[in-house]
């Protein structure tokens, strides 16, 4: 079985963002890039079921500028096998990736697709359910555990849901997507990732995938949110509920 | 198709009219809109009653303009189910009709045969706009409908300008978007309750209550049925309100140091009359359950008072808190960022201040 695994390259979850004048996005010039973390959950877990004798073949895949190459490798010096970069210098909504994705499960044949539950610039929460919907496979999203069963080949996911846990069985192939707690990823050990130098990385086109482009959301403005209005320091506990009391009336 | 469509040509036309007297436009297209707009929803329900996150959706389904129709679907099996839809209608008086899926596929919330059966009423009743809570349920659903009907959802809508016109936050919140639906099917989107906050009903709100009808499944067809199955879920059974919409919000994090002395926390709660929340940290220190955690990527509150015990204030959990009306902080290190949010901070060790918190606050009223 292969396992496809898509990550994103974002803005650093440690950056913190500043919204450009223009109020047109976000400043991701000059700013540190990373692979989105939940990418790298799903990446972990892909990896964790070749190790295991499950997959034979783990493939990253990443749409995007031609900076995704470096996300692409990180994933590959973590241990992935090849890599697949569609290059475009568009931001896609998660629609038209989810279509970008199901071509290449069309082509690749997969049995798992591995995504992050979330990217943390968009913040959609979208790709993987409409992956598994553009392909007519079932779908288990905000998983924290996944066990696989070869012989029956199905997966048994532990989800993160409202008010605690679901486990659901599913039929392979499937889209999982990851959440934070499902593993925790590995570094990138220095031989790896001089071995990752010499792992191929396919370079596409959305043209070459035949994707249509969908973009029926237009992004009018970005701003700042409102700033909280500063607050004060109290000395002691019995300032604090005076203040509860008298002042915020909350208590 | 065609009330669509007329949607999107009136909006367009609002567009251009952008340049005339602003007066003008806003009447038109008020007018205009107003008749089309009929919004679907995708409720969700437990034992017998409706979720308050979707009644923030209908909340929200209402700002979408003047005299828009709204629908809440239902879906499960047997009385539960019977006993929600009767609750549902009557849940907000801008409901109009409430439409009952019941079938056994239903009686867990997978997302296959749900997608499917989103698609199938939508297909009946010519929707202009689909809604779900961003709660896991509806974040699991709606995107999934989305993909089968070619349109691009918005997730997480905290502010709805117009029919066509939302603000959602990008970043773990650290900036807002504005975005357009320019598309052609309806359109969807999930609602940040929070932001929706329902409204006490009043009394003679009691005599409205919207028809009831059962859909009628004969043509339902769901091909992917079987390929997931409901194996089990394990639940906190808690006491407390429900940590979403509860009034005051204790929440601890890494310092509380053990599973033991988060039962400061909880005793604390309990005094306010509150629920307890966790940061990343503490729940993957394993002091409490994950559905406690608070933050971009857990649960989202904005209640009346939020008291942090030993949070540092990472990005990622102030994304979820910003919208309180009054922070309170306690931490040891002066420089932790929660501060900076707080309205009342107190430098000092929680092993101190909340005991001397719980003997001195006042009862709850």
């Amino acid at each position: 079985m292969k396992i496809l695994v898509a990550v994103k390259r974002v803005v650093d979850y440690a950056v913190k963002i500043r919204v450009k004048p223009d109020k047109t996005g976000v400043e991701t010039q000059n700013v540190k890039m990373s692979m989105n973390p939940f990418c790298e959950i799903a990446l972990e877990e892909a990896l964790r079921i070749k190790e295991a004798g499950f997959a034979e073949e783990v493939i990253a895949v990443s749409i995007g500028p031609s900076q995704c190459v470096d996300t692409l490798r990180t994933g590959l010096a973590m241990g992935a096998d090849r890599g697949i970069h569609v290059e475009t210098n568009s931001s896609f909504l998660p629609l038209t990736i989810a279509k970008i994705l199901k071509s290449l499960a069309d082509v690749e044949n997969p049995g798992l697709i591995f995504l992050g539950k979330q990217a943390i610039d968009d913040d959609c929460n979208q790709t993987g359910q409409m992956v598994a919907a553009l392909l007519g496979w079932p779908q288990a999203t905000f998983a924290s555990k996944v066990v696989l069963d070869k012989d029956k080949n199905v997966a048994t996911v532990d989800r993160e849901v409202d008010g605690g846990l679901e486990t659901l069985n599913v039929d392979l192939p499937a889209v999982i997507t990851t959440d934070l707690r499902l593993n925790q990823p590995r570094y990138a050990s220095l031989p790896n990732i001089m071995k990752a130098k010499s792992k191929p990385i396919k370079k596409m086109t959305v043209q070459d995938l035949k994707v249509d482009i969908k973009s029926d959301i237009e992004i009018l403005e970005v701003t700042e949110p409102p700033k909280r209005k500063s607050g004060v320091m109290v000395s002691s506990v019995d300032e604090l509920i005076d203040k509860l009391k008298n002042e915020a009336h909350v208590v | 198709m065609t009330r669509t469509v007329l949607l999107r040509a009136l909006t367009k036309n609002k567009f251009v009219a952008s340049n005339a007297p602003r007066s003008i436009s806003i009447s038109i297209s008020i007018t205009n809109l107003s008749r089309c707009i009929s919004t679907l929803i995708i409720a969700e329900h437990e034992s017998g009653s409706i979720k308050p996150q979707t009644v923030s959706a209908v909340v929200a389904a209402n700002s979408l303009g003047e005299n828009s129709s709204i629908s809440l679907l239902l879906a499960g099996s047997g009385s539960s189910l019977q006993e929600a839809a009767s609750q549902a209608a009557s849940c907000h008086p801008s409901v109009s009709e409430v439409l009952v899926a019941d079938s056994d596929k239903f009686e867990y919330p997978l997302a296959e045969p749900w997608a499917k059966l989103v698609d199938f009423v939508r297909q009946q009743g010519d929707y202009s706009h689909i809604l779900a809570s961003s709660s896991s349920f509806g974040k699991n659903i709606l995107p999934r409908v989305a993909a089968l009907l070619d349109v691009s959802p918005i997730t997480d809508v905290v502010k709805i300008l117009g029919s066509d016109q939302f603000i959602r936050p990008i970043y773990a919140g650290n900036a807002l978007c504005t975005v357009r639906y320019t598309g052609a099917g309806p359109c969807m989107l999930t609602i940040r309750s929070t932001s929706f906050p329902v409204t006490p009903i009043t009394a003679d709100s009691e005599s409205k209550k919207a028809t009831i009808s059962q859909i009628d499944l004969s043509n339902f067809k769901e091909d992917s049925v079987r390929k997931s199955r409901y194996v089990g879920s394990s639940t906190q059974d808690t006491e407390r309100p429900d940590l979403g919409s509860a009034r005051v919000v204790i929440t601890g994090g890494r310092a509380l140091k053990s599973v033991e002395n988060f039962k400061m926390i909880e005793k604390l709660a309990e005094k306010l009359g509150g629920a307890v929340g966790a940061t990343r940290a503490a729940v993957d220190a394993g002091y409490v359950p994950n559905d406690l955690q608070v933050g971009q990527t857990g649960k989202i509150v904005a209640p009346e008072l939020y008291m942090a015990f030993g949070v540092s204030g990472a990005i990622q959990h102030l994304a979820g808190i910003k919208d309180s009306k009054v922070i309170v902080a306690v931490n040891k290190d002066a420089d932790a960022p929660i501060f900076q949010v707080a309205d009342y901070g107190l430098v000092g060790d929680l092993f101190e201040v909340i005991p001397e918190l719980l003997e001195k606050l006042p009862e709850k009223k």
